[in-house]
């Protein structure tokens, strides 16, 4: 789903950041773990497209992202990949529902409403699925993000340190979903952390240094 | 989830903004809109009222004065021409025909005329019952007199001196309805016809009937004898013969008799002028008006953006595309102009329809809320491009966001 080889960026007027290859198949899970600064969040962005300009090769679902022109890559992003970032930022103005649903037309895919049902089911978001989104809790709106992030079933699940203003209990139970779901949709799950604790849940890791 | 639900919500969120940007545009179109709807119908009505006359003589005075008493029946008479006087003009080759006006009485505001039937059909009026009048003090009513006052069929009424309501009531005369026009939108709809004879009868004037074996009758009011010196009427409508005729009459009878005469065209172009002055201030009112809700609306897209570039960065990582998201800003911008250009244009009717519906007066000049002119859809249009340049410089921010830094920038 997810290789990386020989890439390398630069920041405009920045150091070159080189980053160790590695893959990623249909299914599994791998921690990119290193300190603030050594280029987690970027080489993240360069594998969601969100940064582009690269050197060596970076294929998602069999696709050289260099390839592809802005359009593609958003519909990429919209139909394969799904993100997770650490402040879950939700549409303030829409409802735990529309947020959710958001994704579908964002990503022009059609609604799979059982999909959505069963999300939110899982996620234990029913109740609250018409509450605007400024009204539920910080647990809740995690789950909302998480619910956003797979709704239209990506093959590949992009998370930013997902856990790291977490306490114990709050990033186990946050790992474990993400951690599900990736599983239920078959999806490939990446997260860059510097979150040691997640080392004792996923085995595999890259080091960033 | 759709475009239009995102765009209502992003609205939503913000009711207080949202309201006063859609009101102050509202309140400016609708200046815009009462002002032409006053406008077109006023003009519209002064054109088909002064139609086919070309030339009005009155007794010397102002002429706009002449023109909004004897076509308009909103002012009082300048005075009394002699009727030999308006004989003799009547005969001039210029003219090709001279319709007499006597005016002095009214029925609760409504003019009473003394006139022959052609001053009604000028204005193409046919009776909608009854028939014409043909004996002295018989009337025949305009639409809305006889709406406005209840008058039907052979019912009975005297007069009151003067134009305004509580003149001096001419008692001893019953005018009696025999007849009712049908509406036609023009000046004749407020008024009451009868003959010459009946308004000089009202006055107390002897009326001798012309002994034709000795004298020549009137060309102007056949019933008498011409040359006359003891009959006086108040105006005489003129249609020229020929366009010479607007060249030398005016000049003839202003030099050469007592009389004044008064072209419409010009009078009207005159108040038109003068009202003008005050369109203008109103107009500029309404631009500034407009030109504040615009400010205001970029001003609120723009703070908003600020607040929603995280949201618009989370966007294009569920696959919105650059387009998608300037769409999205543009339409919020066109939203509230065309609500607030809807708005407007409903308050501008709704305030003209309870002006016309509470003033008499304006009723009378037969202007209505619900009318509708073309100039609508391209104020609408307008609005449409209002909005779009208003969303314009955020939806371009907007198109120009670094995702990635937006994302990284937490």
């Amino acid at each position: 789903m997810i290789e990386v080889s020989h890439v390398s960026y630069k920041y405009r007027g920045g150091n070159l950041m080189r980053f160790p290859d590695f893959s990623l198949r249909k299914g599994e899970q791998l921690l990119l773990l290193g300190q603030s600064g050594s280029g987690k969040t970027t080489l993240l962005h360069l594998i969601g497209g969100l940064l582009r300009g690269y050197e060596g090769s970076i294929k998602v679902d069999g696709v050289e992202l260099r390839d592809l022109r802005e359009t593609e890559l958003d519909h990429l992003r919209g139909k394969k990949m799904g993100f997770v970032f650490q402040r879950n930022h939700l549409v303030q103005a829409l409802t735990v529902q529309q947020n959710i649903r958001l994704a579908a037309w964002l990503g022009g895919v059609r609604e799979d409403e059982q999909h959505i049902h069963h999300l939110m089911d899982v996620l234990q978001l029913t109740e609250k699925r018409k509450s605007p989104v400024n009204r539920i809790s910080q647990g809740q709106a995690q789950r909302v993000a998480i619910a956003r992030a797979v709704a239209n079933k990506p093959v590949v699940i992009l998370a930013d340190e997902p856990t790291s203003a977490l306490d114990d209990v709050n990033c186990n139970r946050v790992i474990r979903l993400l951690m599900d779901i990736a599983h239920e949709v078959q999806a490939a799950l990446l997260i860059a952390t510097h979150d040691h604790r997640l080392k004792n849940v996923i085995a595999n890791s890259v080091e960033l240094k | 989830m759709n475009i239009l639900v995102l765009v209502w919500s992003y609205l939503k969120a913000r009711p207080l903004n949202t309201l006063l940007n859609t009101l102050l545009l509202a309140l400016g179109i609708a200046v815009i809109m009462v002002l032409l709807l006053f406008t077109r119908q006023l003009q519209d009505k002064i054109q088909s009222n002064a139609r086919g006359i070309d030339l009005v003589v009155g007794a010397k005075g102002s002429p706009l004065q002449i023109i909004l008493c004897n076509i308009f029946h909103i002012d009082f008479p300048t005075g009394n021409i002699p009727l030999y006087e308006a004989e003799k003009l009547a005969r001039n080759r210029l003219v090709k025909t001279a319709i007499p006006l006597a005016l002095g009485d009214s029925y609760e505001g409504y003019r009473i005329i003394g006139c022959p039937k052609e001053y009604p059909e000028l204005y193409q009026a046919g009776l909608a019952e009854g028939r014409w009048y043909q004996k002295d003090f018989e009337v025949v009513i305009g639409a809305t007199v006889a709406r406005m006052r209840g008058l039907k069929m052979g019912d009975h009424f005297t007069s009151a001196h003067g134009l305004s309501q509580g003149g001096h009531e001419h008692e001893e005369h019953h005018f009696t309805v025999t007849g009712i026009l049908k509406p036609g939108g023009t000046v004749i709809d407020n008024l009451i016809f009868t003959s010459i004879e009946s308004v000089w009868k009202v006055h107390d004037l002897p009326v001798q009937p012309v002994d034709t074996s000795r004298q020549q009758a009137s060309n102007l009011v056949p019933s008498v004898a011409a040359g006359d010196s003891t009959k006086e009427i108040t105006s005489l409508l003129i249609q020229y013969r020929s366009p010479m005729g607007a060249v030398q009459l005016p000049r003839q009878i202003n030099q050469q008799t007592s009389m004044q005469a008064a072209s419409p065209a010009f009078e009207t172009a005159r108040l038109f002028s003068i009202m003008g002055v005050g369109m203008d201030v109103l107009s500029a009112m309404a631009a500034v008006l407009i030109f504040i809700s615009a400010l205001s609306i970029f001003i609120a897209l723009y703070n908003s953006l600020k607040e929603r570039r995280y949201d618009l960065a989370i966007m294009r990582t569920l696959g919105a595309t650059r387009f998608k998201i300037v769409f999205t800003i543009l339409l919020e911008g066109i939203f509230l102009t065309v609500a607030g250009a809807l708005f407007g244009l409903l308050l501008g009717h709704g305030v003209v329809g309870v002006v016309a519906a509470s003033v008499e007066e304006i009723q009378k000049a037969g202007i209505s809320g619900i009318v509708f002119y073309s100039t609508e859809w391209i104020i609408l249009a307008g609005s449409l491009l209002l909005g779009l340049l208003c969303a314009l410089v955020p939806a371009i921010q907007a198109y120009r966001t670094d995702i990635s830094e937006v994302l990284g920038g937490n």
